[in-house]
């Protein structure tokens, strides 16, 4: 498995999330105010047209 | 009385026909013919290739739905048409061979008025040597296929349970493909399904494409901000493979499968071969290959279609080096050059050309992503041309709609773990779908209204959007108010 930890590697040079970002992408109170922005960005997109 | 023909119903077809028909007074006809009986709501076959759902629960079958709306219905293919008639037929018309059973192969002829040809890709495994679910290979791009790659992730999992290591490649199977993005999608649900079933350790999971670098998406990339950084989608693709453990091998042109092993060439040249235990590879699309007719029944298919067998439209097909692409070579009214009642729209329309750039291999391979056309601008698209055939059939002079990829933009949730507690997908908006580099030099699109993120709110959407799509093919209560 790739990790920062192995240099010169294909995998090396990509950031990788830490675990709070990693956590928020689960966490139910936050992804419940992501979900209403990205409903209202969807929601541009299809005014737009 | 005057009738509108609508070839295939899939997104694209079945969109135009439900507005038509909704807006068209009682003495028109809006026909439709296509092959399959049922609908299918394509972006669900990602789930059922994972065996998350069942090919019942991501189709259903159109007779009904047709019938409620008054839309007449013929399950039949379109062979040929014949925009001048032909025959003794001083109309226009499509000869249609039936694929219900017991009338299979009976061929029909089905006059028309106005013309939309939405019969979607061609699925051309034949390009690639052993490319296919009845050769080599899996695919998800019917829910058929995709029901027989979840029974083959069964057997690769059962494989893992006894202690076995596995390969897993997933990508696509040919130099020119596109609907990287369905791949990705199907390659992360994977991934997820094997951390489910407890396996993950047992599998390698390779990644292989014809894009230049992960993220492409035949869209050529795009930028978006980020944490104080206007970023490539390189970058964010790279780091989820990278976290998920995934290798990938890119700017590859797949040449041959084999059972266990696919070949292929990549575009420095170097001819490599990988062995696999389960293998998901996406074919190139073409056109369905409709041929085309004049009145005293010469063929006229040269003049109608392009060479991959979609159909011209109000594009500038002028052949031109990347740096001289514009966004008005883009169509905006979806119809014929050469017969104006006749229209393409959704994946059956030439694109003029691709929006990834163009490369190719020393021996002259082609290596890129042919341009997607997916489901968002597929039913806008459609719509926006039934109403100006609705327009014209009603006699009523308005302005003609436009809806041209260049001026449009598309959002798009893409699928990496179907859970509703621990799910997540990559939720993206683009606009322009096609990049304006006079417009936006640095970036190609508007940074404010092109986005990415990945997170369970993602999964949320995708998996409402499975339900409100459905409803609304189902032309249930209320269904003009779900956006295409
Ligand atoms: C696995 C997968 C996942 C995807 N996921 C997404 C996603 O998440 N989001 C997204 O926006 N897009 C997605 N797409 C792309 C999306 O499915 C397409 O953009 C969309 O289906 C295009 O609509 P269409 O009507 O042009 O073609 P289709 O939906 O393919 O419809 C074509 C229709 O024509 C019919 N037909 C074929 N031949 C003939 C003939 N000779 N005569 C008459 N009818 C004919 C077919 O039976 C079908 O009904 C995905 C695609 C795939 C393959």
């Amino acid at each position: 498995m790739s990790t920062v930890r192995k240099p010169f590697e294909q995998s090396y040079y990509p950031p990788v999330p830490t675990p709070m970002t990693k956590a928020l992408r689960t966490n139910w109170v936050w992804q419940f105010l992501r979900f209403l922005v990205i409903n209202v960005r969807m929601l541009r997109m299809v005014r737009m047209h | 009385m005057a009738r509108l023909l609508i070839l295939g119903a899939g997104i694209a077809g079945h969109t135009a026909a439900l507005h038509a028909r909704r807006k068209l007074g009682e003495d028109h006809e809006v026909v439709v013919v296509s092959p399959n009986s049922r609908w299918n709501w394509i972006p669900s076959n990602i789930w059922v290739g994972v065996g998350v759902m069942t090919p019942e629960q991501v189709t259903f079958p159109l007779a009904p739905v047709y019938e409620k709306t008054g839309v007449i219905f013929r399950q039949a293919k379109a062979v040929s048409l014949h925009p001048e008639g032909g025959e003794g037929v001083a109309r226009p018309y499509v000869m249609v061979e039936s694929t219900e059973p017991g009338k299979a192969g009976v061929r029909e002829r089905v006059e028309y008025d106005y013309l939309i040809n939405a019969t979607g890709p061609r699925l051309h495994f034949d390009a690639t040597d052993g490319l296919g679910p009845e050769k080599n290979s899996l695919s998800v791009c019917t829910a058929g296929h995709a029901a027989q790659a979840a029974a083959g992730l069964d057997e690769a999992v059962a494989r893992m349970q006894r202690g076995e290591r596995q390969t897993l490649l997933i990508g696509t199977g040919h130099g020119t493909c596109t609907c990287q993005g369905a791949a990705f999608e199907y390659l992360f649900n994977v991934e997820f399904e094997l951390r489910r079933r407890g396996v993950r350790d047992k599998a390698r999971l390779v990644w292989i494409s014809n894009e230049h670098e992960l993220g492409d998406f035949g869209m050529g990339g795009m930028f978006i901000r980020r944490g104080g950084y206007i970023t490539h989608s390189r970058v964010f693709t790279e780091s989820l493979y990278t976290e998920r453990g995934v290798e990938w091998i890119t700017q590859a042109a797949v040449k041959k499968v084999d059972r266990g092993e696919i070949h292929y060439e990549t575009l420095d040249g170097r001819q490599e071969s990988i062995a696999s235990d389960f293998t998901m590879l996406l074919p190139p699309f073409s056109g369905v290959g409709l041929k085309a007719f004049d009145r005293e029944g010469s063929e006229i298919t040269e003049s109608v279609f392009a060479p991959s067998n979609f159909m011209y439209v109000d594009a500038d097909y002028t052949k031109k080096p990347y740096e001289e692409w514009r966004p008005t070579d883009w169509p905006e009214t979806y119809r014929s050059p050469r017969y104006d009642n006749i229209y393409a729209v959704g994946i059956a329309f030439a694109p003029p050309h691709p929006i990834s750039r163009p490369m190719f291999s020393p021996s002259g391979t082609p290596i890129y992503p042919t341009p997607p056309r997916t489901g968002m601008p597929s039913g806008v698209m459609a719509r926006e041309v039934a109403f100006n055939i609705v327009d014209k059939m009603e006699g009523r002079e308005g302005k003609t709609r436009t809806a041209s990829m260049a001026k449009m933009g598309a959002a798009c949730i893409a699928s990496a773990g179907a859970s509703l507690m621990r799910g997540t997908a990559v939720s993206m908006t683009v606009y322009p779908i096609i990049p304006d580099f006079q417009k936006y030099p640095d970036t190609g699109r508007d940074i404010h209204y092109t986005s990415g993120e990945i997170g369970l709110a993602g999964h949320w959407i995708k998996h409402l959007l499975h339900f409100a799509f459905m409803y609304k093919a189902k032309a249930r209560p209320l269904w003009t108010a779900i956006p295409e």
